[in-house]
C-alpha cells in the first residue's frame, strides 16, 4: 500500500495496538520461548534471558486487574484533569499503563486488585493533520 | 589498590539564580571545595562534571574556563537524578585505579521553575500524556508509593509525615531552598498534584552547585587526615530486569542491589550508619527506600515515621538536611549536595544539625530510567 492510499480509518495511538482489517482491535506483546517474560509491542531480543531471535507475538488479554494507580490533579496545560493513571496486569501475562476511566476518581472509590475490562475507542486527540486516532482504556468490570 | 578520601567538599546554597550561567555556578562551587581541600587547581589532575539539562554542552570545560584552564581530562556526566553521583563515582574510580591522586568533582543544575519534568513521549502520532495515563514524575512515584500501600497498607497521612520531617530538619540548614516547617495539616490540604503526593511531598525544582575533591590515600596523608573522609564504598546499578520495570520504572529492585554491594565493599551493615541521605524526590518514595536500604524490616516502613524514628534524635535520622523535599532537588548537582551532608556531619561541622558523634553515614539518588547510586562515608580522624 502506498502512502497516498493510506488506510481510511483510525490509527493505533501507540504501535502495540492493533487494528485488524476485519475483527476487534487488540494488545500485542512479544513473549520469548526461553524464559516465558512478555513484553509490549515487537522485539528481538528478550532483557530478561538475553536471547535473540526466540521471540514471538502474543496476543495479550482484554481482562487484567488493577495493580497500582495515581490519581493525577497536575498536568500540562490543556490536559482534563482529575484522571486516572493505572497499571494493569492483564490475564495470561502483560502489564499495561492507560487511564482508568468510568469510575470517580477520589481514593474511595478505586480498589487495587479490582477487575478491569480493557476498552477500545477512538481518542479525543487528532494530530496535526486532523487524523484520528484508537486508543485504549481500562474499565472497571461489571 | 589506594582507599579514596573527600578532602574538600562544598556546596552552594540552593536557589535561583537566573542572572548566573551552569558553569558560573559550577565554578562557583568547585573554588569552595578546591579551598576547603586546601589544594588550587593546578593540583588537580581530573574533573568529572555532573549535569543533565545541558548534557551536550561541555559544561566541565566551561568550568575550566571560569576557574583554570589547565589541560586535564574531563568526563561529562548525565544519568538522570543519578547524575552527580555518577559524576562522583568516575572520580573514584580513578583513584582507585591509580590513574590519579587529586581529582574534581563538579555537580550542576539550573532548573528554575521547571514545572513537572517527565512525560515527554517523542514519536509521531499524538501526545500520549493524560491519554495512557501518565509519565509524569510526581504520578510515577504516586503509583511507586501505592505499590507499598497495597502490600502493606501504608497511608496518605505515613507519606505526608516524611515532607513534615523534611521541612522541619531543613529549619536547621541554611544551605536549603527553604527553611519553613509544615505541619502534617498543611502538607495533607496542599494542592494535590498526584494522589497521594500533595505538592509539598513534591521535591523543588531549584539552581544548585556541589563540588568535592577526592584524594588518594597518599595525598590524603599529605594534607592532613583530620577532616579527610573516606569514601568506603561507591555503586552504580541499573534496573535489572523485573516483571513490570518496562511499564512501571521499578526504584525498588536497582537500590536493594546497590545496598547490598555498598554494604559488602563497606564492611558494614545498615545497623553501622548514624545517618542517611536518600533520594526523596517524592515523599512516597523515601517511605520505599526505608526498606529499600535496610533501615527497617519489610512492611515497617510506615511504622518507622509514624515512631519518629527518622527524625533528627531518632534512630536512623534520614535526611537531616531537609532533603529534596525542601532543601531543593537540582538534578545533576544532588548526588553531591547529599556528599556534602554527610560528609559535614562525620566532620562534626554541621552546627545545629549536627547528628552527634556520626561516625557513619550513607548517600543514595535515583535516575528515573533507571540508575541508583550509593556511598558510605566514615569518618577518619
Amino acid at each position: 500500500m502506498s502512502e497516498e492510499a493510506a488506510p481510511s480509518g483510525p490509527r493505533p495511538v501507540v504501535p502495540f495496538l492493533k487494528i485488524p482489517e476485519d475483527g476487534d482491535p487488540y494488545l500485542e506483546g512479544t513473549r520469548c520461548a526461553s524464559c516465558g517474560a512478555i513484553f509490549l509491542g515487537e522485539r528481538t531480543t528478550c532483557s530478561k534471558c538475553g536471547t535473540t531471535g526466540r521471540l514471538e507475538p502474543k496476543r495479550l488479554s482484554d481482562r487484567g486487574e488493577l495493580y497500582v494507580y495515581s490519581i493525577v490533579h497536575r498536568s500540562f496545560p490543556g490536559i482534563e484533569v482529575p484522571y486516572v493513571s493505572a497499571i494493569v496486569d492483564l490475564e495470561g501475562g502483560g502489564t499495561v499503563k492507560g487511564n482508568l476511566i468510568d469510575v470517580e476518581p477520589i481514593p474511595e472509590k478505586i480498589q487495587m486488585g479490582m477487575p478491569v475490562d480493557v476498552v477500545y475507542r477512538i481518542a479525543p486527540r487528532k494530530d496535526r493533520d486532523g487524523n484520528e486516532y484508537l486508543t485504549y482504556y481500562f474499565k472497571p468490570r461489571g | 589498590m589506594s582507599d579514596v578520601y573527600i578532602a574538600g567538599i562544598d556546596m552552594l546554597k540552593f536557589g535561583r539564580f537566573p542572572e548566573k550561567t551552569v558553569p558560573q555556578l559550577g565554578a562557583e562551587a568547585a573554588l569552595l571545595a578546591l579551598k576547603d581541600a586546601g589544594v588550587s587547581i593546578q593540583d588537580v589532575e581530573a574533573l568529572y562534571c555532573g549535569n543533565l539539562m545541558q548534557a551536550s554542552a561541555m559544561v566541565g570545560q566551561r568550568i575550566l574556563q571560569e576557574i583554570g584552564q589547565t589541560g586535564i581530562p574531563v568526563t561529562n556526566s548525565a544519568n538522570a537524578c543519578a547524575t552527580g553521583a555518577t559524576a562522583f563515582r568516575g572520580g573514584w574510580m580513578s583513584i582507585k585505579a591509580g590513574l590519579y591522586d587529586t581529582v574534581l568533582i563538579v555537580g550542576v543544575e539550573q532548573l528554575g521553575k521547571a514545572g513537572l519534568l517527565g512525560g515527554g513521549g517523542g514519536g509521531g502520532g499524538i501526545p500520549r500524556e493524560g491519554l495512557l495515563g501518565s509519565q509524569l514524575m510526581p504520578a510515577v512515584f504516586a503509583e511507586a508509593g501505592m505499590e507499598h500501600a497495597r502490600k502493606y497498607g501504608t497511608t496518605f497521612e505515613q507519606f505526608a509525615k516524611v515532607s513534615v520531617k523534611n521541612h522541619e530538619h531543613s529549619t536547621k540548614n541554611a544551605k536549603s531552598m527553604y527553611q519553613k516547617e509544615t505541619p502534617l495539616e498543611m502538607v495533607m490540604n496542599a494542592e494535590m498534584i498526584a494522589y497521594p503526593n500533595t505538592k509539598l511531598m513534591c521535591s523543588v525544582n531549584v539552581d544548585g552547585a556541589a563540588a568535592a575533591v577526592l584524594v588518594s590515600e597518599k595525598k590524603a596523608r599529605e594534607l592532613g587526615m583530620a577532616r579527610a573522609v573516606k569514601v568506603s564504598a561507591s555503586v552504580l546499578t541499573s534496573d535489572p530486569f523485573t516483571d513490570r520495570d518496562l511499564v512501571m520504572p521499578d526504584v525498588n529492585t536497582c537500590t536493594r542491589q546497590a545496598a547490598a554491594k555498598a554494604y559488602e565493599m563497606a564492611g558494614l551493615g545498615a545497623e553501622d550508619l548514624d545517618l542517611v541521605e536518600l533520594h526523596d524526590c517524592f515523599a512516597t518514595a523515601e517511605i520505599l527506600h526505608y526498606e529499600n536500604l535496610g533501615l527497617c524490616g519489610e512492611g515497617e516502613a510506615g511504622k518507622l515515621i509514624d515512631e519518629r524514628q527518622t527524625w533528627h534524635g531518632g534512630r536512623i535520622p534520614v535526611n537531616v538536611s531537609g532533603g529534596l523535599l525542601s532543601k531543593g532537588h537540582p538534578l545533576g548537582a544532588t548526588g553531591v549536595a547529599n556528599m556534602y551532608e554527610v560528609a559535614t556531619h562525620l566532620r562534626g561541622e554541621a552546627g545545629a544539625r549536627q547528628v552527634e558523634g556520626a561516625k557513619v553515614g550513607m548517600t543514595h539518588v535515583i535516575g528515573l530510567g533507571s540508575a541508583c547510586g550509593i556511598h558510605i562515608l566514615e569518618k577518619t580522624a
